[in-house]
């Protein structure tokens, strides 16, 4: 399978990225290229191999339900590009 | 620079009996930076102030009498991607150009405990993506053996800055290499620690089930003792192993008697520097001589690890940077018509092209239509790899190989060409797959450039991997070489 501009597109759209045309084209070709690189993959037989998520023999980690103390607001909104009355302040989401 | 030749046990008994003060330590550290970082550039941000503060502070205690940790009042360098509150934490992007953490990463928290002093932020590959530094968006570090040639990466500005006697260590990042590579490039010792043994809160995410936070040092007894402070449980993170932390100092026994060591042959297969080998060859008669023995092993699915790594660590990246946005922190674009426009607009002009290659992949490889044929694909040929390690440590203690299949490379060398440079870590990715410890120790030089020595070991029995590189060094003298600054 090749990708073409338009998947690239499709791709950044999801991605959230604005590519510049030089960008995409760039991206076409460097991504085919990892892509059919990545095709010797398929020259394994996977059907009856397990998925490795992670090395460690633990699942779902749980703690005590417990009140704790989160980061004051003030300092979280350090950081923050804009604010207004202790949150942070975005540009609309609604039309 | 003797000063900086020291073992962190020499400087600490120097600090205990008075011969040396915090200050001065520190001072040194400064001056030394002075000195070299115009030419290597390995931080990016500076914590000279608050050093300076806390040395004074630390020589009041000194004063005081009373028992003090190994790692007091040493100057150490963190990584860019490790959180330090009210110090810069860039990941040296343009995205955090402006980030100033309000928290401290576990192991930066451990390291205060352990009152060593933290002199600044080092250079990196933009979020630890790339293996020569050339990615930072700020400028490139370079190797202080041969400022032609690049350190390795992406915790370069890391092995740099100890390898120019900037500080007495630094902790590093690795995913797939980036500590062992940079380490090798640099002619000092990088640890990779098993997955999980060393807190990731604090550490900026890049791919959540490979990344591991390690120390590099100038000998393997200081890794050792690095080691020994930030290792062990934390409910932050929770892939955390809850494991006891033994006493990896005692471990350095010097004897490797009737340890028996596979070397892969994959490893010293085609595209491996002639130089390279012929220095692993002679590290394992160095290993006979001390009463171990070797046998050529294979990890037969070594040819699929770097496939296999960027499928996946891509993915997991493209996930985890889904947080920069320009909401919470980071750099917000200007002049956005509306929300979704904004993310797309900080996000352009925050990450740098690496870091949009790879969320580029990784999106595509997590996309509907396309998840099955390459990330679980990936996922299921991690298991084989794994599985590789599990079979050869059945019948041996340790593997033992390269650490990069070359020198370092010149900058500029192998940039525009993502697939090239991907090969680079070969003998480094699949040990990170597998989520087993390793080191990298200097065995040889070629062409005035450090030659690295991997030494593998099986999950959590970072000791034995310890024993085995401490026993080497004994034997030789490669990690007292410096570069010529």
């Amino acid at each position: 399978m090749s990708i073409t501009i338009q998947d690239v597109e499709h791709v950044a759209r999801l991605a959230r990225l604005e590519l510049t045309d030089g960008e995409k084209s760039q991206f076409t070709e460097q991504l085919n290229a990892i892509l059919k690189y990545a095709e010797k993959l398929n020259s394994l037989d996977t059907d009856n191999v397990e998925p490795t998520s992670h090395v460690l023999p633990i699942t779902n980690v749980m703690r005590d339900d417990v009140e704790r103390q989160s980061l004051p607001i003030e300092k979280v909104l350090l950081n923050a590009p804009d604010e207004e009355d202790g949150q942070i302040k975005v540009p609309a989401v609604l039309e | 620079m003797a000063l900086f030749d020291l073992r962190l046990q020499d400087v600490h008994n120097k600090l205990n009996k008075k011969e040396l003060s915090v200050t001065e330590l520190v001072d040194a550290s400064y001056s030394r930076i002075g000195e070299t970082d115009s030419e290597i550039k390995a931080f990016i941000t500076l914590n000279e102030e608050n050093a300076k503060q806390q040395a004074a502070a630390l020589d009041k205690q000194l004063q005081d009498g009373g028992e003090r940790g190994l790692l007091f009042g040493l100057p150490a360098g963190i990584k860019d991607n490790i959180v330090t509150e009210g110090l810069l934490t860039t990941c040296a992007s343009q995205f955090l150009s402006n980030y100033n953490p309000i928290y401290d990463a576990t192991s930066v928290r451990k390291l205060k405990a352990a009152q060593s002093v933290t002199i600044g932020k080092l250079n990196m590959d933009e979020f630890a993506m790339g293996g020569s530094n050339e990615n930072s968006s700020y400028f490139p570090t370079r190797n202080p053996w041969n400022t032609e040639f690049v350190p390795g990466g992406s915790s370069g500005g890391s092995a740099a800055s100890v390898a120019a006697g900037q500080v007495y260590f630094a902790l590093g990042s690795d995913t797939g290499g980036s500590i062992r590579q940079p380490a090798a490039y640099c002619g000092i010792v990088g640890l990779k620690p098993t997955y999980g043994l060393v807190s990731r809160f604090g550490l900026v995410a890049f791919a959540s089930s490979l990344d591991q936070i390690g120390p590099l040092t100038k000998n393997v007894e200081d890794s050792a003792y690095v080691l020994q402070a930030i290792a062990g449980y934390d409910a932050s993170d929770s892939t955390s192993a809850n494991v006891d932390i033994p006493d990896y100092t005692s471990a350095l026994s010097g004897d490797v008697k009737g340890l028996r060591i596979g070397v892969p042959k994959e490893y010293l297969g085609a595209g491996i520097d002639p130089r390279v080998k012929e220095a692993v060859m002679k590290a394992l008669q160095v290993y006979e001589s001390m009463g171990a023995t070797w046998e050529e092993v294979s990890l037969p699915h070594t040819d699929y690890a770097i496939a296999t790594y960027y499928l996946l660590a891509s993915s997991e990246a493209s996930s985890n940077l889904a947080r920069f946005d320009g909401v919470r922190y980071g750099v917000r674009a200007d002049d956005a018509a509306n929300l979704i426009d904004m993310y797309r607009k900080s996000r352009s002009q925050g990450f740098g092209p690496e870091v949009k290659r790879r969320i580029m992949l990784g999106t595509y490889a997590l996309s509907s239509g396309y998840y099955d044929a390459y990330y679980l694909k990936a996922q299921k040929v991690r298991t084989l790899i794994k599985q590789d390690f599990d079979q050869v440590f059945e019948k041996f203690d340790l593997i033992i190989g390269p650490t990069a299949p070359t020198p370092a490379f010149r900058l500029g060398e192998q940039v525009g060409d993502p697939l090239t440079m991907y090969l680079n870590d070969i003998c480094t990715i699949p040990v990170s797959l597998a989520g087993i410890p390793a080191i990298s120790v200097p065995c040889g030089i070629a062409d005035g450039l450090p030659i690295g020595l991997q030494i593998i070991g099986k999950a959590f029995d970072e000791s034995t991997v310890l024993r085995a590189a401490h026993a080497y060094e004994q034997q030789t003298e490669h990690h007292k070489l410096r570069p010529q600054l």
